[in-house]
């Protein structure tokens, strides 16, 4: 019980940072502003264009837009912690390394899920256009919450790393780079159990399949054993001060 | 609560930032802290804090090692630097700890009100952190320390950046606390350890080089005790030889750019001041001064950590 509760205070915390500074706002116009356009306005393989009630498109752009969104949401979270010595305010409270890194990693996760609450209006208004798939909608939108949660797991390693917000953005983008790209072309130029271990561990794979709707346990593992492993790390940078 | 720490080491790399001190504080104990930068003052609260580990040795709180971590509740600590979170406001920052520190929702509130008013931040505490003066950032780093009620208090450099007048109420709030509580504070700030503290501590190189009160500190830096004493005569010079040839002076001399000071060394344990009063009535001087001289704080400390 006490567990959770340093976790969920110090979510709480960073979550109303967010909201106190720019950056929430920046974010969230930003994220909406872009799936928003290519779902709806673009012209060119937007919803009336394609003439298809579905959110494929969506889920696309929402990919790439998280991509750059989640990192700019982790950069900070340790990061600044270690740059302005607060960490050890927080860490001499009655708070443990993994109570911390918890907290710091779910409130990414709610400001990810308030972000995609926003689109739900999309969802909404499609469905009205024609025969709409609920089940596939549903799926892709779990996969776009399992893909979050990899990407946050990711930024928040990028983060314990340094005490400089940009180079932990930067690391973050390029660590992300690797699992959706390379890869993938790793996993075509080669041959044998390297191009499986490759393919296995593209990003790219396991969330075309969720957001086509087919909700494998395979991939569901993937996504949560990348996220397990960026917190399980950043708590082991963390308390590698001592 | 009493904290005693024994053979307590820690090393970065190869250099012992703190090397097998072992010290004891009692409940009702101010502590004072001394020690050049880089002595290892900060190393030592780190490790009682349970911020850094500790390497060899151990550190105990009523009989419970700190490595257990369920002692961190039982500590207030400011760090050095005082770190916050800079766009909060204090009122917000100061329920955000009492939070963390698991402080009962019912009492929450009473308790960041009585920080608020116990370290002067009423008029503040609907600012921001970073629009606050040093001052007022140092007494809300002192708030978050106290919210919890905490019998043991680390204070790295608290008064440090705060006004004359702000650094006597701090002292005074430390001399208070340090009633009922466990204190350990570091300072560089001297005379603010005999202000504040029951007992100084000096480290240097990571070793504990000195160990008592302000009073058995000086006796034991200097054994002998030296006199400025002020007398009005004809000559000066047959004062001064007069003078060192009483039984138990041990040096004389004259106290540059002041007529007719002089500066007496009497030898180990022996008290000259009655003698020097003989002597004048005896010559019929006017003996207009006589002041014991109190070996300075600092010189003792120059002495222990130069070398």
């Amino acid at each position: 019980m006490k567990t959770s509760n340093a976790t969920w205070i110090i979510a709480k915390r960073e979550l109303s940072a967010f909201f106190n500074s720019l950056v929430a706002y920046i974010l969230l116009i930003s994220f909406l502003g872009f799936t928003g356009f290519f779902t709806w306005l673009s012209g060119n393989g937007d919803v009336f264009f394609r003439k298809q009630a579905d959110l494929k498109v969506f889920f696309m752009i929402a990919n790439w837009t998280l991509f750059f969104f989640i990192p700019a949401v982790t950069m900070r979270l340790l990061a600044e912690e270690k740059r302005s010595g607060t960490i050890e305010l927080l860490l001499t409270k009655n708070v443990s390394d993994r109570q911390m890194v918890l907290g710091k990693y779910l409130s990414a996760f709610l400001m990810v899920l308030i972000a995609l609450a926003f689109t739900i209006p999309y969802y909404l208004s499609v469905s009205q256009l024609g025969n709409f798939d609920h089940g596939a909608t549903l799926s892709g939108y779990l996969g776009l919450i399992l893909l979050s949660s990899a990407y946050i797991g990711i930024g928040l390693f990028a983060s314990s790393l340094t005490n400089n917000q940009i180079v932990a953005f930067l690391l973050a983008l390029l660590l992300g780079i690797c699992f959706q790209f390379i890869f993938g072309v790793l996993a075509n130029g080669s041959t044998g159990w390297m191009s499986e271990l490759f393919n296995t561990l593209s990003l790219t794979s396991h969330f075309d399949s969720i957001s086509r709707g087919v909700i494998d346990s395979k991939d569901v593992v993937y996504f949560l054993s990348i996220t397990f492993l960026g917190i399980f790390l950043s708590e082991y940078i963390i308390s590698k001060r001592k | 609560m009493n904290i005693r720490i024994e053979n307590l080491t820690k090393s970065y790399g190869d250099q012992k930032a703190v090397d097998s001190i072992s010290f004891e504080v009692k409940t009702g104990e101010v502590l004072g802290f001394l020690g050049p930068n880089g002595a290892g003052k900060s190393t030592t609260m780190k490790m009682i804090t349970h911020y850094l580990n500790i390497d060899a040795g151990n550190i105990t709180i009523d009989g419970r090692s700190v490595r257990n971590t369920d002692m961190k509740k039982h500590i207030g600590y400011l760090p050095e630097h005082n770190p916050l979170y800079e766009d909060m406001p204090v009122i917000d920052y100061l329920r955000f700890v009492a939070e963390l520190q698991g402080v009962d929702a019912v009492k929450l509130d009473d308790r960041v009100k009585d920080m608020v008013r116990l370290c002067g931040l009423n008029d503040e505490k609907h600012k921001k952190i970073n629009e606050l003066s040093k001052g007022y950032r140092q007494r809300v780093g002192l708030a978050q320390a106290m919210i919890h009620d905490p019998e043991i208090l680390i204070l790295d450099e608290p008064t440090t950046g705060l006004d004359p007048n702000q650094i006597v109420e701090i002292r005074e709030l430390i001399r208070t606390l340090g009633n009922s509580k466990t204190v350990i504070l570091s300072t560089h700030i001297l005379p603010e350890v005999e202000a504040t503290c029951d007992r100084i501590l000096i480290i240097n190189k990571g070793k504990i080089v000195a160990d008592g009160t302000a009073e058995t500190l000086r006796k034991t830096a200097s054994g002998s005790q030296v006199l400025r004493v002020k007398i009005q005569a004809p000559s000066q010079d047959e004062v001064k030889e007069s003078v060192s040839q009483l039984a138990g002076v041990a040096l004389v001399e004259k106290v540059e750019g002041s007529e007719n000071r002089l500066e007496i060394q009497s030898h180990v344990d022996q008290n000259v001041n009655e003698a020097i009063f003989r002597l004048c009535v005896d010559k019929n001087w006017v003996l207009t001064e006589m002041v014991p001289f109190e070996t300075k704080l600092e010189d003792i400390f120059r002495d222990l950590t130069m070398n």
